[in-house]
């Protein structure tokens, strides 16, 4: 990456303090996002990956403990007042959710909640930003703008929703675009029609998304890199055409195995349940229902290392690709 | 909407006519105007008893009787009452005038206040304050009107005028005026209408406190307040017209049906106050049979109900565009 990363992640952590002790939900995630760049963040639920952005965003509830740094176009998130972090979202950084009718207040037309997000980062008339908010309806592709911005969330389809939320999320050009889970609620033509239309704001907005999913399907379309997560840390990050075609951590090809084939064999799910974050294990979080698990896995810090193009932190990749087991 | 409303008005006739019925044939058996009349005049002449039936519509079978009410009472001639003879309307305003204002005077002081410390509460869930303030609730909830009713007049007018060597009771405790007042006198009304305001006031403060709170607390934990504060708006605003604007439609709509039955008056809350409203109206006419007196009070209390149902319908209509009238 030649160019300044617009995000930027170091020994990224968050935990929640509860009766029986923190719930480390994530332990120190690094990534660096360039501009325009589409990074999918992959791992099963309770991985850590909506909660690392959550807390980016300041979003998260106010018990959180947040550690590390989390830099948006060099601003510092981490430990930032309220107002910094307060003008960087809807400005820099934007998120849209999982559940787009959620997501949206039922009690206000669309117009005004986009038109909110302008102007509560530009200083600019409410028609201007009327019309604003129309010619994004327009970009994210839903047809009768004007009539539709007069109108609720309850009227408008699952698919539409969603565009909604893009359309608000784009409001004000952000350099990066958080985009948690946006298809899992969406039937799965409607979820193709959502990803083009990310895809389209990425090309021509030049914002870098961010992907959360655990769909491995959805991820080999849209993504140019990958992180796995697993346990609240990142087990490998590579290249989207690395990572399918030669994983470098069992976890991911532990993913990989489980995708269902057509005419393929039998799935072959991982077994076992992710640990208990509130006592994590120590070394490789995986090894309990890893295949290859060795002594050896029980220590180190899981730092990703380089290794073929991509970055793992299993500590017996040398070994694996040599007997041939990955 | 228009159409909807006119509907609405419509029905409320045939409703009432059956509400009257039942209750002028349930009147009719459980009680007898010609034995308190006979208590009072025992020596009443056959003539007597004769010219007596027919002036309050007595002979023939209830049916009979209730059409012979029903065709007096829409033509306008509500007769006098059994007791005493004097003409049922005047009597009657002025009941419903004096429950009017001391039910308004209640319900806005506990509205108001309950809505505050409901809010206060739900912003700081498991602060001091809300844990006093719900604890509160409970207590005041847990402790009839007719015990709260009697410590306060004893706390105001026995030991207060007692501890400030006082010629007059602190706060009267009985009535609306002092006796052999005339004509209107604004500080005397408020004076008189404090306590038994204040009794009601209490459970409605309670009832609206837990009400708010656990209706902002739900609206608090919606995807769209997170969506709102991902847009990095004000936590004012996020409050304002995001959370209360949407945590106000049931309780709004609660208030309207409870406005409604203010007109019924507070049979135990008059009663201790000697305050003569609607409920201490019902309570004499109902110890007399006195249905010339119940009939018409019927009437006025279930026009009020079914009105302000109506009206909690449109407000809940007027409120959540999801709510489509039809």
């Amino acid at each position: 990456m030649a160019e300044e990363p617009v995000l930027s992640l170091a020994d990224f952590r968050v935990s929640f303090p509860t009766d029986d002790g923190d719930v480390l939900a994530v332990r120190g995630v690094d990534l660096d996002v360039g501009p325009g760049e589409l990074v999918g963040i992959v791992g099963e639920s309770g991985s850590g990956k909506s909660v690392t952005f959550l807390g980016v965003m300041g979003l998260l509830p106010k018990s959180a403990k947040i550690t590390g740094s989390a830099k948006v176009m060099g601003q510092e998130l981490v430990g930032a007042k309220k107002e910094v972090i307060r003008s960087v979202r809807g400005e820099n950084i934007a998120m849209i959710f999982q559940d787009p009718l959620s997501a949206l207040n039922p009690v206000l037309r669309i117009g005004p909640q986009i038109v909110e997000m302008i102007q509560s980062h530009r200083s600019m008339s409410k028609s201007a930003a009327s019309e604003h908010a129309i010619e994004l309806l327009d970009l994210v592709g839903i047809p009768q703008p004007k009539t539709r911005a007069r109108q609720y969330p309850h009227e408008f389809s699952g698919g539409m929703r969603q565009r909604v939320m893009i359309a608000m999320a784009i409001a004000n050009d952000p350099k990066v675009l958080i985009a948690d889970e946006p298809t899992t609620a969406l039937d799965v033509t409607v979820q193709a029609q959502i990803l083009e239309v990310i895809q389209r704001i990425q090309r021509e907005l030049q914002a870098a998304v961010v992907f959360i999913t655990h769909d491995l399907g959805v991820i080999a379309r849209v993504a140019d890199r990958v992180q796995v997560m697993y346990a609240g840390r990142a087990v490998e990050r590579a290249d989207i055409d690395h990572l399918f075609i030669k994983p470098t951590h069992p976890y991911t090809r532990g993913l990989l195995d489980s995708l269902p084939a057509l005419g393929g064999e039998r799935l072959k799910p991982i077994a076992g349940a992710p640990p208990n974050m509130l006592n994590p294990p120590s070394g490789c979080a995986f090894r309990a229902r890893c295949t290859h698990a060795a002594p050896q896995c029980a220590n180190g810090d899981m730092a990703l290392v380089a290794f073929n193009g991509s970055e793992t932190a299993c500590v017996r990749i040398q070994e694996l690709v040599t007997e041939g087991a990955l | 909407m228009l159409r909807y409303i006119l509907r609405r008005m419509l029905w409320l006739i045939p409703t009432l006519f059956v509400v009257t019925f039942l209750a002028f044939c349930a009147l009719r058996i459980g009680t007898d105007p010609l034995a308190s009349f006979l208590k009072q005049n025992p020596r009443a002449s056959l003539a007597n008893i004769k010219q007596y039936k027919s002036v309050n519509g007595l002979n023939g079978t209830i049916p009979e009787q209730y059409f012979h009410w029903l065709r007096h009472f829409v033509t306008g001639n509500w007769g006098r009452s059994i007791k005493g003879s004097t003409p049922v309307w005047p009597d009657l305003k002025h009941a419903m005038a004096n429950t009017a204002v001391l039910g308004l005077f209640s319900s806005g002081l506990g509205i108001f206040f309950g809505l505050s410390i409901g809010i206060i509460a739900a912003l700081r869930q498991y602060s001091k304050f809300d844990s006093v303030s719900s604890t509160g609730a409970f207590v005041a909830l847990s402790i009839p009107p007719y015990i709260s009713a009697i410590v306060l007049q004893l706390i105001f007018a026995v030991y207060f005028t007692r501890w400030f060597n006082l010629d007059h009771p602190f706060l009267p405790t009985s009535g609306i005026y002092p006796p052999g007042h005339h004509g209107f006198d604004l500080i005397l009304r408020v004076k008189y209408m404090i306590l038994p305001g204040v009794v009601v006031a209490i459970q409605t403060l309670a009832v609206y406190s837990r009400y708010m709170r656990a209706s902002l607390l739900e609206v608090k934990n919606s995807e769209y307040m997170r969506t709102a504060r991902a847009k990095g708006i004000s936590e004012r605003r996020v409050i304002f017209r995001h959370a209360l604007r949407n945590a106000l439609i049931p309780v709004t709509t609660f208030a309207a049906l409870d406005i409604g039955a203010i007109i019924g008056g507070l049979v135990i809350t008059e009663n201790i106050f000697g305050y003569p409203g609607m409920g201490v109206f019902f309570l004499k006419a109902f110890n007399n049979g006195d249905y010339p007196q119940l009939m018409p009070w019927l009437v006025i209390v279930a026009i009020a109900l079914i009105l302000f149902n109506l009206v909690a319908d449109v407000v809940y209509a007027f409120l959540d565009p999801r709510i489509r009238l039809a």
